[in-house]
């Protein structure tokens, strides 16, 4: 079973800050991370190569410290790790993207299976697993919950749906892409690490794809974004404090003067 | 404080560090609570290899030694001195085989032991021989090729959840300590049960239990080192295995203190945080230096005994002794800290005082530290006297 899961690093959400007056985020000082749903990915890649045999290859489009996630994939237990990274891939939207992974994959050649999280937590739009099925020609299926069985030929999945989930059958080739319920991601191991300290990272730009330069990067992506903001604070407002006896009081007595009408019952003072 | 390790022992204490944070922290209190052995911990232990931290290569190990399993130990407790405990119990339980067992005996358990498939334990205690391990009366009498077991092992930690016990036996009780052997018992074995689970002040999630032997058969080829020389085999067990516990006290008290730390800067009274009072600030100050010497102390023996620096005895009781009595001292303090709420158990510092304690006890008492710390002081002036 020869799988990719393809990745993308991203800036740990949990701390981002937005230049206000360029509207781009603020990296530096800023820890990047492998997209929370791609470590999902990863995990069922080694479980399907466990079971199974074969080989996992994680793939991934971006600048060269994007390594660092490669690396930190081989010592989850990854096989190898490709980057594709060149200047005429950048700002690239999520077409052009896909278009850069499909070609990507298409180098590697033989995949039976290709992996990823559903969404980036950055951008969160949850279009390049579909983008590249499209590109390859082959079938994908969203947010999937579980991989019930898998063989050489097919795979038998649930997916999960806003209320439950369906039952799905599907041939490979195929692109999934996985929600936190699939498995819980395992730590590294120190031979993971030591291993893929040495790992040799390939590296493949615009001619080791002979991608047309018109279709990659800025120049192939009819999307762009125009502004990136941090949705404004509430203003105003006032605060109750005091024992909550009191504050609650308060609150009512200025409900009721700003000519608010309460509900039945339960404001006797 | 820069302890200047190598790129390999970072990532071994930072893979220590993401365990404790992010699969034995959450559980802790829990596993505290209910007297729970950490199997599912043992197996993210084993996966992440840090059983094969202090294991040779050539059995499946990584290579490193005395310093590598204390850095494990130390970032483990800082979470849950208890599920540390299993983790530095196996250690202690694996040294002996790697310090006198035949390559036969290692090729059968250490690639074991280095994956974590198995975890080892080590039993010298009995009702009546603790401080005075002389004084053992379980019996291991030659019969034909075998050895017949007979006796009782008390309080041995992961009794019942190792799957290979090192057990000090009387070979010749006509000659006291010389005329004890250390003899491997494998889980399973006929005649070699366990006995009733201890109910603990601190270390809960680690079990203790009696190990039996009633007429348990076990072949010569058992014997660690030869007969006669199981009470060495205990000595130089604990000569390595003592840094381990002073790490494991040191993980406690460093766990203690970041906690108290944290708390003194959320607490207000009088409209200002704890942490701006000069009392609180002189006793956090004490405690970050009490650890860090005993840190220092601590890491330079567990160096000096991979360094195969001879004479280790005093100075890796001097390490036990001193990281367990600042253990004790540190937690002590962090709850008077967290004052009220620190003597409750939602608070995690009630048990890191209770975890604490144990490491003044056990693997010598702290007094038997300062006896075997004076003797060796003494020897050392006569020999400069001649």
């Amino acid at each position: 079973m020869n799988i990719v899961v393809c990745i993308k690093q991203v800036p740990d959400t949990t701390n981002v800050k937005i230049n206000p007056e360029t509207n781009t985020l603020i990296r530096e000082g800023v820890e990047s991370i492998i997209n929370p749903f791609d470590m999902y990915a990863i995990e069922e890649s080694l479980r399907v190569k466990e079971k199974m045999e074969g080989t996992v290859t994680i793939l991934s489009m971006g600048p060269p410290q994007v390594e660092d996630a490669l690396r930190e994939a081989v010592s989850l237990g990854a096989d190898n790790a490709i980057l594709l990274s060149d200047r005429a891939f950048a700002g690239a939207d999520t077409l052009a993207t896909s278009l850069t992974l499909a070609e990507g994959i298409r180098k590697i050649g033989g995949v039976d299976l290709i992996f990823m999280g559903k969404q980036a937590m950055d951008g969160d739009t949850g279009q390049v697993g579909p983008g590249v099925a499209e590109h390859l020609g082959i079938p994908h299926i969203t947010d999937i919950r579980k991989i019930e069985e898998i063989s050489e030929k097919e795979v038998i999945l649930e997916r999960l749906l806003e209320e439950g989930y369906v039952r799905l059958k599907a041939g490979l080739p195929i692109v999934l892409t996985v929600v936190k319920e699939i498995n819980e991601p395992r730590l590294p191991s120190l031979r993971g690490k030591m291993a893929a300290k040495k790992a040799e990272i390939t590296v493949w730009g615009v001619e080791d794809l002979k991608s047309n330069t018109d279709l990659v990067g800025l120049n192939g992506s009819p999307t762009q974004v125009m502004k990136i903001f941090s949705p404004p604070k509430p203003e105003g407002g006032k605060v109750f404090t005091g024992e909550p006896v009191d504050s609650v009081k308060a609150l009512l007595k200025e409900l009721r003067d700003g000519g608010i009408q309460l509900g039945v019952g339960g404001e006797k003072e | 404080m820069d302890y200047f390790l190598t790129e390999e022992q970072q990532m071994i204490k930072e893979t220590a560090a993401q365990i404790a944070k992010e699969k034995i922290e959450p559980i802790a209190l829990e596993y505290d609570e209910e007297q729970k052995f950490p199997d599912e911990i043992v197996k993210v232990l084993g996966d992440a290899d840090l059983f094969r931290v202090f294991i040779p290569e050539e059995y499946d190990g990584l290579g490193g030694g005395v310093f590598e399993m204390s850095l494990v130990v130390e970032e483990l407790s800082k979470a849950c001195g208890g599920i540390a405990l299993s983790y530095a119990a196996s250690g202690l339980g694996t040294i002996p085989i790697i310090l006198f067992g035949t390559d036969e005996q290692k090729k059968k358990y250490l690639p074991k032991l280095a994956a974590g498939e198995m975890i080892a334990a080590f039993a010298l205690t009995e009702p009546n021989a603790g401080s005075d391990a002389s004084a053992i009366v379980t019996s291991a009498k030659s019969d034909g090729d075998d050895y017949v077991i007979n006796g009782t092992k008390q309080w041995i930690t992961n009794g019942g959840d190792a799957s290979i016990y090192t057990v000090i036996c009387m070979t010749d009780p006509t000659r006291g300590a010389r005329g004890s052997s250390a003899v491997l018992v494998d889980k399973g074995t006929e005649g070699f049960d366990f006995g009733k689970k201890e109910d603990k002040m601190g270390i809960r999630a680690s079990s203790t239990r009696e190990l039996i032997f009633q007429d348990c058969r076990v072949p010569k080829t058992n014997i660690l080192g030869k007969e006669g020389m199981g009470f060495m085999v205990a000595m130089k067990t604990f000569d390595q295995s003592r840094p381990g516990v002073a790490a494991q006290a040191l993980g406690i008290a460093q766990g203690a203190l970041d906690k108290a730390v944290a708390y003194s800067r959320e607490r207000h009274q009088f409209g200002k945080p704890v942490s701006s009072f000069q009392g609180l600030q002189f006793m956090m100050a004490d405690m970050a230096t009490q650890i860090e010497a005993a840190r220092a102390l601590t890491y330079q023996v567990a160096r000096n005994v991979d360094a195969g620096v001879k004479n280790i005895a005093g100075m890796s009781a001097m390490a036990k002794l001193m990281a367990s009595d600042t253990a004790m001292k540190v937690t002590t303090d962090a709850v008077q800290i967290f004052g009220g709420y620190g003597y409750m158990k939602e608070y995690p510092v009630e048990k890191m005082m209770r975890d604490a304690k144990i490491t003044q006890i056990y693997e010598g008492t702290n007094q038997i530290q300062r006896e075997v710390i004076a003797m060796n002081l003494i020897k050392e002036s006569m020999r400069k006297k001649g």
